[in-house]
C-alpha cells in the first residue's frame, strides 16, 4: 500500500477554493477505476493528470465535470462556477459548425439568435469562421477538436477540463489546438485540468502535475518539483513513469 | 417454371392495362400501410428513444417484452384488435370494425415494436458513445434522445422502411379486422390469399410482383431522399447506394 498523497497547496494562498474532492470512489462493476480521492483545486490552477493507459485519469476529468457518478465520496464546486469538458474524441452533430456551436450556449439559455452571435465569436478564437456552414461532421480531425474547444470557450468557463486533448492528432493539428490552449492560458486567469500523455504538452501548459497510477494519486507536486527534482525516494512511481518503465 | 412466367406475364399485363381494381386495390393497400407507418413510427421513435436513456425499475422487464413483441403473430395482431373494436369490446362504440381505420389500427399494433424495438437499440448505442457530450452540455435525458434521434435521423429512414415492409406484406391481421370486403377493405395481401385459395395461382402470384414492384419504387424514393439530404448535408455519399440511384 502506498502511503496517502499530500495534497499540494498553492502558494498564492488568495486563491479560492473551487473544486474539492473528497474521499472519490468509482466503481465498474468489480473493477476500482478510482480509489479514494481527496484533490483540492484552487482558481486559477492548471493542473495536469499523468498517468499510463488506464490509471484513472479520464475517469477523474469525468467524475470532476459531473457526467460519471461517483460509488462513494463527494465532489464540491464552488458555486456559480461554469465549467466546460473538451473531450478526447469529441462527438460532432450532424449539423452546421455554428449550430454546433450555438447549441452549447442555446442549452445554457442564451436565445438562438444570440447564441449564433456569440458561437461567430468563438469560431474566430478557434480560427474556424470561414467553415461556419459546413456540416461539423465533414471536418477533419483537427478541425474537430479546435471545433470542440469553440464550443467549450463559447461558453466562457471559469474552469476548462480536457481529456487528453491532442492524442488523436497529427503534429500539425496538435500544435495549432496547443496553441489555442496557450492563449486561452494566457488571456485568462480561469482553471484549467487536462490529462496528457505528452510530458513536454504538461511541462510547458500546467503548474502543478498529479500523478495517477491503478486509480489512486501516487504524486501531487507543482511542476518544476515534478520535473526536475529526484523523485526516486520521494515519489518511485512517479519515477519510473518518468523514466517510461511505468506502464 | 411455366406457372412463374405466366405469372410475370400475367402481373405485366395487369400493370399496363392499367386495370382500375387493381390500382384501387394497391392504392388502398399503400394508404393503409403508410397511415399504420406514419402513427407506429412516430409514437415508436418517441417510445424507444424515451426506452434508451431511461433507467428506472423494470426496465429490462419492459426490453425483454419489446423483444418479444417483434415475433408478434399479425393473425394474434388481428385477433385482439377485432376484440377490442367488437361490438362488445371496449372500443367497440368507434364503429370501426371491418373499415380501413381498424385495418390501420391492426398494422399500427403490428408494426410498433419493430420501430421501438430498432430505435431503442440505434439511440442507445449513439447514447452509449456520445452521450456523455450531449450531458456535458446540459442535455437532460429527454433531450439527449431527441438530439441523438435528430443525430441519427438517416438511420431512423432504414427503420421507417423495415416497418412500412412488415406493414404492407402481413396479411393475417388485416384479414381478420378488415373482413376483404372487395371494393373497400381489399388490399394486395389479402387478395393474393384469396386468389391463392381460389386455385388462381398465377394472379396471385401476378399480384405478388406487383405488390414487390410497388415497394421496391418506394424504396428507390427513400433511397434517392436519403442521397438528396446526405449530399446537402456535405457527407459522404455511401458507394453501394449510389449504385442503385
Amino acid at each position: 500500500m502506498n502511503a496517502p498523497v499530500e495534497p499540494h497547496q498553492p502558494s498564492q494562498r488568495k486563491k479560492s477554493l473551487q473544486l474539492q474532492l473528497q474521499g472519490v470512489d468509482v466503481q465498474f462493476g468489480p473493477y476500482m477505476a478510482l480509489k479514494q480521492i481527496d484533490l483540492n483545486v484552487y482558481a486559477g490552477e492548471r493542473v495536469a493528470f499523468v498517468g499510463a493507459n488506464g490509471s484513472g485519469k479520464s475517469t477523474l476529468l469525468r467524475v470532476i465535470h459531473g457526467v460519471l457518478p461517483v460509488s462513494s465520496g463527494q465532489v464540491h464546486w464552488q458555486s456559480g462556477v461554469q465549467q466546460s469538458m473538451v473531450f478526447q474524441r469529441p462527438h460532432m452533430l450532424r449539423t452546421s459548425v455554428v449550430n454546433f456551436v450555438a447549441l452549447a450556449l442555446w442549452l445554457q439559455g442564451v436565445p438562438w439568435r444570440a447564441a449564433k452571435e456569440q458561437a461567430m465569436q468563438a469560431l474566430q478564437q478557434v480560427g474556424l469562421q470561414d467553415v461556419a456552414g459546413r456540416n461539423a461532421k465533414t471536418l477533419s480531425g483537427g478541425q474537430q477538436q479546435r471545433l470542440a474547444f469553440a464550443r467549450a470557450l463559447a461558453v466562457h468557463p471559469q474552469c476548462m477540463l480536457l481529456d487528453e486533448p491532442t492524442s488523436s492528432l497529427d503534429p500539425h493539428a496538435k500544435r495549432e489546438v496547443e496553441r489555442i490552449m496557450e492563449h486561452w492560458i494566457a488571456e485568462n486567469s480561469s482553471t484549467l485540468l487536462f490529462s496528457s500523455h505528452n510530458l513536454g504538452q504538461v511541462k510547458r501548459l500546467a503548474s502543478r502535475v498529479i500523478y495517477l497510477e491503478g486509480g489512486r494519486v501516487l504524486a501531487d507536486l507543482p511542476t518544476e518539483q515534478f520535473f526536475q527534482q529526484p523523485l526516486e525516494k520521494s515519489h518511485p512511481e512517479a519515477h519510473l513513469f518518468l523514466r517510461g518503465e511505468r506502464v | 417454371m411455366s406457372s412463374l412466367t405466366d405469372s410475370a406475364s400475367a402481373a405485366i399485363d395487369l400493370i399496363t392495362q392499367q386495370d382500375p381494381m387493381l390500382w384501387s386495390v394497391v392504392a388502398r393497400s399503400l394508404w393503409v400501410s403508410l397511415w399504420a407507418t406514419a402513427i407506429a413510427s412516430a409514437t415508436g421513435i418517441c417510445f424507444g428513444a424515451w426506452l434508451a436513456v431511461s433507467r428506472f425499475y423494470g426496465r429490462g422487464v419492459l426490453l425483454t417484452l419489446l423483444n418479444t413483441l417483434l415475433a408478434l403473430p399479425s393473425v394474434v395482431v388481428g385477433l385482439v384488435v377485432y376484440l377490442l373494436l367488437s361490438r362488445s369490446g371496449p372500443l367497440g362504440y368507434l364503429g370501426w370494425l371491418f373499415s380501413l381505420k381498424a385495418m390501420v389500427m391492426a398494422q399500427s399494433v403490428l408494426v410498433f415494436p419493430v420501430v421501438a424495438a430498432l430505435t431503442r437499440q440505434c439511440v442507445e448505442d449513439a447514447d452509449r458513445l456520445h452521450g456523455e457530450q450531449l450531458q456535458s452540455l446540459g442535455a437532460g435525458a429527454g433531450l439527449r434522445s431527441l438530439l441523438l434521434v435528430w443525430d441519427e435521423r438517416y438511420v431512423f429512414l432504414t427503420i421507417v422502411i423495415t416497418a412500412f415492409g412488415r406493414a404492407i406484406s402481413e396479411v393475417g391481421a388485416v384479414m381478420v379486422v378488415g373482413g376483404n370486403i372487395e371494393g373497400f377493405t381489399r388490399v394486395m395481401t389479402t387478395a393474393i390469399a384469396l386468389e391463392t385459395s381460389k386455385g388462381d395461382l398465377p394472379l396471385a402470384l401476378a399480384l405478388g410482383l406487383v405488390l414487390l414492384t410497388v415497394v421496391l419504387c418506394l424504396n428507390i424514393l427513400v433511397a434517392a431522399l436519403k442521397n438528396w439530404c446526405l449530399r446537402l448535408d456535405g457527407a459522404t455519399v455511401d458507394p453501394l447506394q449510389k449504385v442503385w440511384v
